[in-house]
């Protein structure tokens, strides 16, 4: 069977919820039912038909095709997804992977704000640049990102991890400032630069850095140190598609902190 | 039945329901592991007295480690599943967190329906104070606990199995010597198949018991039918030619595993031969009232012996 493939035809003018797009809700359907299946785009309901040429019958194996030039106004992609697998091939909009649960999506382009918000499972691909809030809380949820791995291949923006409760964040390239705020535990891994204020009111969980980053002074440096248990985070890491694959030493100097907030979390600078 | 000159008595070792579990430790080197799984496995000789019986199962190398580093597999077996946590948890803070670079993780794995799973690091970690630092990975959880030589690492959990402990057989002999160059060379044999582990001081033990004695606090008392130095004053199983006695007792995760066990063990022993002193083979059993499981020489030699 081909996949269930989505080409987008036309450029919204608002931003459009693609959450109906999963595996799990298009399963059994025929692709005229398929076309009917209303969208939201900003405060209008789009048929599905209107907004994408539709092929392919593989519902648990869903392929969006944003071709380049076109919006990156696609959000909710993945929101909720359980099962099966969805590429996108170009950029994705703000809330992809948002409450993500089991399941492969993978992101060809950038995504915006609030990737993989409050996702608990599954696995998520970010061969782009992410935007501010990836793995974060939304504005009234206490928890961001809750469990799963998530990679991105280039930059994220602000805020990542932020009120993170469990779960693996690896960004390969840099990150913004605020990195793993409130950050309640779980572990993020950054090969790049990280922006100021890095922690800051970190509860629990792991920063795994290569670069120094400014510390602020509620950061209390603890030496440096051979930790066993980064030869088990590496061993987890093998399979995955990312360069964190080829770490191999597990000697790091260790910040712990907030000690603002408890002071549980620890910034661990791979040396 | 005779092998190589031995006789082999047409009897039954007696074996009994156990639980049993298996814990990975690993250190900066195998020394260090072994110092660790030593401790662990020291005072656990019979249930009777120790509450478990345990034993080091074989070495493991960095690559069969979850991380990478050298260690062994200790074996733990109990009565009932209460006792076998208990002493896990007890052993593992005594033993394993005390040792300088351990650290300690699951050995088996499985359905939950045959596996239970029961703590390995999960109670001592409150020994970390609140430092303790807790990390999933591969959908396990581990254990982080700051001490004195940098962190104490172990897993959550590890799983526990039903198990059989009991498997045994004797090697009659014509002298002392004799009978322990014969059980040596048994346990050698035996120690290279995985799942099963001696318990007993060197995998060997002299002094057998029959149930119950003429004071009214022992529950079981010296196996007199094979004690050589009683051949006249009691109703004895020895020949006058049997000088010494001696057991190797098995425990298992399956009955399949002491079979196998046994029939190497046995085999070693018979490669000495009636040259070499070694006179009979046969087994210790209850008249197979207690055990749930009877593990046959002649069925375990099989026809070709």
């Amino acid at each position: 069977m081909s996949a269930l493939t989505f080409n987008l035809k036309i450029a919204p003018r608002q931003r459009l919820d693609l959450s109906p797009l999963t595996p799990d809700n298009l399963a059994g359907k025929q692709l005229a039912d398929i076309e009917r299946i209303e969208l939201q785009c900003g405060n209008r309901k789009l048929a599905m038909g209107e907004v994408f040429h539709i092929s392919g019958e593989d519902a648990n194996e869903i392929v969006i095709h944003n071709s380049a030039g076109h919006t990156a106004k696609l959000d909710h992609i993945g929101s909720q997804l359980r099962n099966g697998r969805i590429t996108v091939q170009g950029h994705a909009g703000d809330y992809a992977g948002y409450e993500m649960r089991g399941g492969e999506l993978i992101i060809q382009g950038d995504v915006e704000a609030f990737a993989a918000g409050s996702l608990s499972g599954g696995f998520m691909h970010i061969q782009g640049n992410a935007g501010d809030f990836l793995g974060g809380a939304i504005a009234g949820d206490r928890q961001g990102m809750k469990g799963g791995t998530v990679i991105v291949s280039g930059n994220a923006g602000d805020r990542i991890g932020d009120q993170m409760r469990r779960g693996l964040l690896l960004i390969e390239g840099s990150s913004g400032d605020y990195c793993g705020t409130r950050m309640i535990a779980g572990t993020i891994g950054i090969l790049g630069s990280v922006g100021q204020y890095t922690g800051y009111a970190m509860r629990r969980g792991t920063l795994l850095l290569k670069e120094m980053p400014a510390l602020h002074t509620t950061f209390v440096d603890c030496g440096l140190h051979t930790l066993p248990f980064l030869n088990l985070m590496f061993q987890s890491f093998v399979g995955l598609p990312t360069c964190f694959t080829e770490l191999e030493q597990n000697r790091v100097r260790r910040y712990a902190g907030d000690i603002a907030n408890d002071g549980k979390g620890e910034i661990l600078i791979l040396q | 039945m005779i092998l190589n000159g031995v006789q082999i008595d047409d009897t039954f070792a007696e074996a009994f329901n156990m639980r049993g579990t298996r814990v990975i430790i690993t250190a900066q080197n195998l020394k260090w592991a072994y110092h660790a799984a030593n401790a662990m496995a020291g005072f656990a000789t019979s249930v009777i007295a120790c509450g478990v019986e345990a034993g080091i199962e074989r070495e493991l190398k960095p690559d069969e480690t979850p991380d990478q580093r050298p260690g062994v597999s200790v074996l733990m077996f109990a009565m009932g599943s209460a006792v076998l946590m208990k002493q896990l948890e007890t052993r593992m803070g005594q033993c394993v967190l005390t040792c300088p670079t351990a650290a300690a993780f699951s050995g088996i794995e499985g359905d939950p329906e045959t596996v239970t799973r029961i703590g390995l690091g999960k109670n001592l970690r409150f020994f970390g104070d609140g430092y303790q630092i807790s990390k999933r990975f591969g959908g396990k959880r581990y254990w982080r606990v700051p001490v004195m030589d940098g962190e104490f690492l172990s897993e959550e959990t590890t799983g526990m199995v039903r198990a059989i402990g009991g498997g045994n057989f004797l090697v009659l002999a014509e002298s002392q010597p004799q009978a322990l160059a014969a059980c040596e060379a048994a346990i050698e044999a035996m120690r290279q198949l995985p799942n099963i582990i001696m318990p007993f001081p060197g995998g060997v033990v002299r002094s057998g018991s029959k149930v119950g004695s003429k004071y009214k606090s022992m529950i079981a008392s010296t196996n007199d039918a094979f004690c050589p130095t009683l051949k006249g004053l009691v109703k004895t199983q020895l020949s006058p030619e049997i000088e010494s006695v001696m057991e190797i007792v098995i425990d298992g995760l399956t009955a399949e595993d002491i079979s196998k066990a046994m029939h190497a063990g046995i085999h070693a022993a018979c490669d000495i031969g009636a040259a070499g002193g070694i006179r009979r083979i046969s087994a210790g059993n209850y008249g197979g009232k207690l055990g749930q499981h009877h593990f046959h020489l002649h069925k375990i030699l099989g026809p070709t012996a």
